[in-house]
């Protein structure tokens, strides 16, 4: 249940995304989904893509500094107050939220999680009858 | 052991009246051949004949870079340019550069002194050396290349830079001791890990460097990286170049070939000699040197000496570790700063690589520092707070010891600039105003 999201990081000079971007493309590694974490002088790009192993090799090969975390994905349903009632129950368990990100799809709506006690978060959403998605899933998007 | 013994092992009174004799021969040369010292020296109304004992040395005047440049290319030389075997000259990063001619003579004090040494950390005639400072005008390469056919060890003449086949001579031949600059080291080290190639399959040990200030740190981060023992070796091209001292293998001060180039420690700013042990600028006479001697040379190096016998067993002075050159010396805000602060500081802490840029400019009449550093690998995280926790670690840091708040900039892996021989680490724009 858990996905491996790689961080990398990026001065903030102009073209370094783009060259991040291009290497995967050409080793033919998709992106499913990112999100940047910045402040003036540097960014941390956060990607969830279709070949982790692959793609760490590349960007190292590259110099880039890359370091792999786990995270959930959990599925809801795109509508208004679907949002609101996972962060509720989530708050309620007393779980930490370091980050977050999402994306949504059609009927769907895909909420990426980097919680402070992982194992913890994974039970209180399965408890909660909430879809979490693996990664077969998610790289398959 | 010990290259020679009865020099370096000489009873302090000994030395006292060697160094005497030889300020004198070499005063009544410099008097009677150079006029540059003749009518410094009939200004401060001194002639050879009030220098008796070593101690008359204070009556001379000093002598400064400027001197050098000023008398470019050979005014200074104190014998016929015939008698001149070999010329060296400094990169000279501003304006003319600095000359320095040798007889052949010279040269042979030159190979005795970089034997004495390579000697003292322990490279012998059965060994591998591969000299990996620059050959050519730089006096680096070829100082070192002299000393070590001297002892009779054998010379890998690499030169700097083309790291991938340093890296693989090294391998392949065995090199038991290598000498190049500190920085240099480093980045060796860093490509021999890229390489795969594991650390046992080098017979490396040694490892003799010099030509840039460097500190206790940076010592331990290369004796980690290469697997060897990291000794230092100090020189300048007005005196000699690398080889005019070196420590020893107890790493307790470098010792000072006394016997050739006198040193003395005075206040930069009065110029007169400070208390035996007390901090200030390092001055040398080259008391045997024939091409082109120095009066009291003010190398702009600060530091101090101890002129107790060595655990080694040597008798010859030590001097601390340099503390920075006076040259190097930024002013920023008011605030004294030196590199080798900087240094230390990023080379204590784990987090950071030992590579490090310091970026010093003015915006609205204020001056700017920045640092940029490279985080170590497996200190990258996907936090943005454990990130910025590391920036504030470090700028605190840095503020305790410089007395200023830098602008601590992390940078990606690798992006700061690896250097094959001096590392330049310090960009002043507001010289370029």
């Amino acid at each position: 249940m858990l996905i491996k999201q790689l961080s990398v990081f990026l001065e903030n000079k102009r073209g370094r995304f783009t060259e991040v971007a291009k290497i995967l493309g050409q080793a033919d590694i998709n992106l499913t989904a990112f999100t940047v974490a910045e402040n003036s002088d540097f960014g941390i790009l956060r990607l969830i893509v279709s070949d982790v192993d692959k793609a760490i090799e590349i960007l190292k090969e590259e110099r880039y500094a890359v370091s792999v975390t786990d995270v959930v994905c959990l599925r809801c349903p795109n509508v208004p107050g679907s949002l609101a009632k996972v962060m509720e129950i989530i708050t309620a368990s007393e779980i930490f939220v370091e980050y977050m990100y999402a994306f949504s799809q059609g009927e769907d709506a895909n909420i990426i999680i980097r919680p402070d006690n992982l194992e913890r978060c994974v039970e209180v959403l399965k408890a909660n009858k909430l879809v979490l998605l693996a990664s077969n899933d998610l790289y398959k998007l | 052991m010990i290259w020679n013994e009865t020099i370096e092992c000489m009873d302090r009174d000994e030395m006292r009246k060697l160094q005497g004799i030889r300020l004198k021969r070499v005063v009544e040369r410099v008097y009677h051949n150079t006029p540059f010292y003749r009518r410094k020296m009939q200004e401060m109304g001194v002639t050879p004949d009030d220098i008796v004992t070593i101690d008359d040395i204070v009556k001379l005047p000093f002598t400064v870079k400027q001197d050098l440049r000023d008398n470019y290319p050979f005014d200074l030389m104190a014998t016929p340019m015939s008698e001149i075997v070999r010329l060296h000259a400094s990169s000279g990063t501003t304006g003319k550069p600095i000359v320095v001619g040798y007889t052949r003579k010279d040269l042979s004090i030159w190979s005795e002194v970089v034997a004495r040494c390579l000697t003292a950390v322990g490279v012998t005639k059965q060994d591998m050396v591969q000299v990996a400072y620059g050959y050519g005008l730089f006096t680096g390469g070829l100082g070192l290349h002299g000393g070590v056919e001297n002892i009779g060890g054998t010379v890998i003449p690499m030169s700097s830079g083309n790291t991938q086949k340093q890296i693989q001579l090294m391998h392949d031949f065995g090199s038991k001791a290598l000498a190049c600059t500190p920085s240099y080291a480093l980045f060796l080290g860093e490509t021999i890990k890229d390489s795969g190639i594991p650390r046992e399959d080098f017979k490396l040990k040694i490892g003799v460097f010099g030509a840039e200030p460097w500190t206790e740190n940076m010592r331990k981060e290369i004796e980690e990286s290469l697997g060897i023992k990291a000794y230092d070796i100090y020189g300048l091209t007005e005196i000699i170049g690398p080889g005019v001292g070196g420590e020893c293998e107890c790493q307790n001060g470098t010792h000072l070939w006394e016997d050739h180039f006198f040193p003395e420690i005075v206040d930069p700013v009065t110029l007169q000699p400070v208390e035996p042990g007390q901090q200030g600028e390092l001055v040398f006479t080259t008391i045997t040197k024939e091409g082109m001697p120095m009066i009291r040379y003010r190398t702009r190096d600060l530091t101090s000496l101890n002129y107790e016998k060595c655990a080694c067993g040597r008798t010859s002075v030590r001097m601390s570790r340099i503390l920075g050159r006076s040259d190097d010396m930024l002013i920023i805000r008011g605030v004294n700063v030196f590199p080798s602060q900087v240094e230390s500081v990023i080379l204590e802490l784990p987090e950071f690589e030992p590579h490090y840029l310091i970026l010093v400019d003015r915006v609205n009449n204020t001056d700017t520092l920045q640092i940029q550093v490279e985080v170590r690998a497996e200190f990258y995280s996907d936090e943005m707070t454990k990130m910025i926790n590391l920036k504030k670690k470090i700028t605190s840091r840095m503020q305790s010891v410089i007395g200023l708040q830098p602008d601590v900039k992390l940078v990606e892996p690798r992006s700061i600039e690896r250097s094959m021989g001096k590392a330049k680490r310090v960009i002043d724009n507001r010289k370029l105003v």
